[in-house]
């Protein structure tokens, strides 16, 4: 049965990394909503970021994700209160598409976090100081490795190990390998009916 | 930890289990589904030879992409009919009740729901858009949720989260003529930040709430999300049992009278214990106009704009960058800031009651020349209801476009956008850089009113210093 697909652990993500920064970075910079008038997640990854990176013309502008050296990083360095405003799991599509495994910042938007779970992406929260050190880093080195380890919850590159911080579910669903929780939460079934038939408003999986 | 909350008592009861997460897996008691964050989630279910396990608790409607020019199909955009009929197969397909256009009861997810009695009291809902923390009004569990979720929900009919913490914020007092529930929450969300609700849902409480219609409630609840805040609520009363009855899909007779008591059953305890609470002096609020591009970076009308040095050190960079965006000036107010485009609509104000007290002020007046204003009713019903008190006329003897239902120019995805670096005067609730279809384009977020006046002024009004023509209701 595909539901009953093998949920690999994400105990640790390695790669370069690409600074992208600025608080208060919306999904809607992420992914525009016109990119959004699709049915399928595919193909989006050209997309992030887009009014960012090009102007009316579609010329490239400054920005680190149109950097030739930057193309290959996995781990996205952000700042505060990244992936706030929409929803829409079409911005953590876009960065995973785009090849961004994981992300570090000082804070993330709730439902942000949460799509980014549900696609096996750690999002790791760190001090201001901490943040501002590693991008002026990646910066410096955009082909220095940087290797994530969710378990332990540190954060090694250049020679030096920082510490991060992880949510303990977040943390436990991908070093367990339970982040897709579909499968997970199927198996439930019969206590999701007693639970349900127990509200006072539904009767046979009916609203009455 | 909270406790006795009205959030405590309804996560109780529609908490399945504990998952090996540590997060709880939730009761999903009303799943509502539009074109946009769903078609992927159908397909991983295909993907998955999975079927949609409660279709009778799911509702569609759609919404981001209709164009509100005209009903035909196909819709003269194909990626927006590709989507909707992407829609229409899958909940045929899965057997979900759908709001299609043709019904009459098309419209925004977060007022079709209300209006349709699909939203009440203690329920969980939740959506694949943010501002489904708008059905909190009702004394919901409304979170918006990401399509991986959205598969999580039509496979099982629950969702897995983790509980948060609850912030009372108490708006005490009575609000100033002028001063709406829009106002309300701009201050709210300028005083704790965009991210000053991570962690926490929101409950709304103290006289100025309660004072507050539905549709008042609903404006505030929907922008929690704008605060960092997953989820919104006021509690329960007599204003919403009144509302819902009657509704289609609501109980009526005994049931409604025992539905009722299931409903004070689950309202916030005296002495139920928050994690965090605030208070606000609603009296003391005028109109909230943003000057930047996030709903924190609202301002007084009156009040002048703030110099970004002014600000919290991390909140510096972003307002100098808004302030050359939007080209306002620190220490001017945003009164008498030109704009080329109004906008009344979205799911924040597009009900009843917002094009109600817009039209009371536009009647015997006309809207600037160099002003394209529009009115887009937030629902079909909404729109057909105004229509019957004759509100549509004096908005279009005005000058205002009198469109159909649905998100338009909120945030761009059908063809109503704005172009260049048009300013917009805006009920809606987001003014981030290019949300309105145009990346140089500039949003003032504000009152239903404030818009209006806006339009016929051609620049931000205090409408409290202009006269009202009384309409009948």
């Amino acid at each position: 049965m595909s539901n009953e697909l093998e949920i690999p652990s994400v105990d640790s993500v390695s790669g370069t990394g690409v600074a992208v920064r600025g608080n208060d970075i919306d999904t809607d910079q992420i992914i525009p909503a016109r990119f959004m008038k699709v049915v399928t997640f595919d193909g989006l990854g050209e997309f992030a970021f887009f009014d960012q990176r090009f102007d009316d013309d579609d010329n490239e502008k400054d920005h680190p994700l149109n950097e030739p050296q930057n193309r290959d990083a996995s781990v996205m360095v952000v700042n505060a209160n990244f992936g706030c405003g929409s929803s829409r799991e079409h911005a953590p599509q876009a960065l995973m598409r785009w090849g961004i495994d994981a992300f570090i910042g000082e804070s993330f938007a709730e439902i942000f976090a949460g799509n980014c779970l549900a696609l096996g992406m750690p999002t790791l929260e760190a001090d201001t100081e901490v943040v501002e050190e590693l991008q002026a880093w990646v910066e410096a080195n955009p082909d220095g490795e940087i290797d994530v380890d969710v378990a332990e919850e540190t954060v090694t590159y250049g020679g030096k190990t920082v510490g991060v911080r992880v949510d303990d579910a977040q943390r436990k669903a991908l070093v367990d390998g339970v982040w897709d929780t579909t499968a997970l939460m199927k198996a439930n079934a019969e206590a999701v009916d007693e639970t349900a038939e127990s509200l006072p408003y539904v009767e046979d999986g009916k609203r009455v | 930890m909270s406790e006795g909350t009205l959030y405590d008592k309804v996560w109780d009861r529609h908490a399945v289990t504990r998952l090996p997460t540590g997060q709880d897996q939730l009761f999903v008691g009303l799943h509502l589904i539009h074109e946009v964050t769903s078609p992927q989630a159908f397909g991983m279910l295909r993907e998955r030879d999975l079927e949609v396990a409660y279709p009778d608790l799911t509702h569609a409607t759609v919404d981001h992409i209709v164009p509100t020019s005209s009903k035909e199909r196909p819709y003269a955009d194909t990626a927006a009919e590709e989507m909707m009929a992407e829609l229409e197969e899958n909940v045929h397909e899965s057997g979900i009740e759908f709001s299609h256009p043709d019904t009459g009861e098309q419209g925004i997810v977060h007022v079709i729901g209300p209006e349709q009695g699909l939203t009440q009291p203690g329920t969980t809902i939740v959506c694949g858009d943010s501002h489904t923390s708008t059905h909190g009004a009702f004394g919901a569990l409304a979170f918006g949720i990401g399509t991986s979720q959205i598969r999580d929900v039509l496979a099982t009919g629950t969702v897995a989260m983790e509980k948060q913490k609850v912030r009372k914020i108490e708006v005490t007092g009575e609000l100033g003529d002028g001063v709406e529930a829009k106002d309300v929450i701009l201050e709210i969300i300028r005083r704790l930040g965009t991210e000053g609700g991570v962690g926490y849902v929101y409950e709304y409480a103290g006289e100025a709430i309660e004072n507050l219609d539905m549709e008042g409630r609903m404006s505030i609840c929907n922008m929690s999300i704008e605060g960092g805040a997953r989820a919104g609520y006021v509690n329960p009363d007599e204003t919403t049992y009144a509302w819902l009855e009657g509704r289609e899909r609501v109980p009526e007779g005994e049931a409604f009278e025992e539905r009722k008591a299931y409903w004070e059953s689950i309202r916030s305890d005296d002495n139920a214990e928050y994690d965090d609470v605030v208070t606000i002096d609603g009296g003391e609020l005028e109109p909230v106009v943003t000057w930047g591009t996030t709903p924190a970076q609202g301002v007084g009308v009156t009040e002048p704009i703030p110099e970004p040095e002014d600000l919290p050190a991390d909140k510096v960079e972003t307002a100098r960058r808004a302030q050359e965006h939007m080209r306002v000036e620190p220490g001017e107010t945003m009164e008498g800031y030109p704009i080329d485009v109004a906008f009344l609509g979205s799911c924040t104000n597009a009900r009843l009651p917002d094009l109600r007290r817009a039209a009371r002020l536009v009647k015997g007046r006309t809207v600037d020349p160099d002003v394209r204003a529009m009115v887009v009713p937030g629902s079909q019903q909404v729109k057909q209801a105004a229509e019957a008190e004759g509100l549509d006329e004096i908005f279009t003897e005005a000058g205002f476009d009198w469109r159909g239902a649905g998100c338009s120019m909120c945030l761009g995805m059908n063809e109503d956008q704005l172009e260049g670096d048009e300013a917009c005067a805006s009920s809606s609730n987001r003014n981030f850089v290019g949300r309105q279809g145009s990346k140089d384009g500039r949003t003032v977020l504000m009152n239903p009113r404030m818009v209006v006046a806006a339009a016929i002024n051609g620049e931000v009004t205090d409408v409290r210093a202009m006269k009202e023509v009384t309409v009948n209701e």
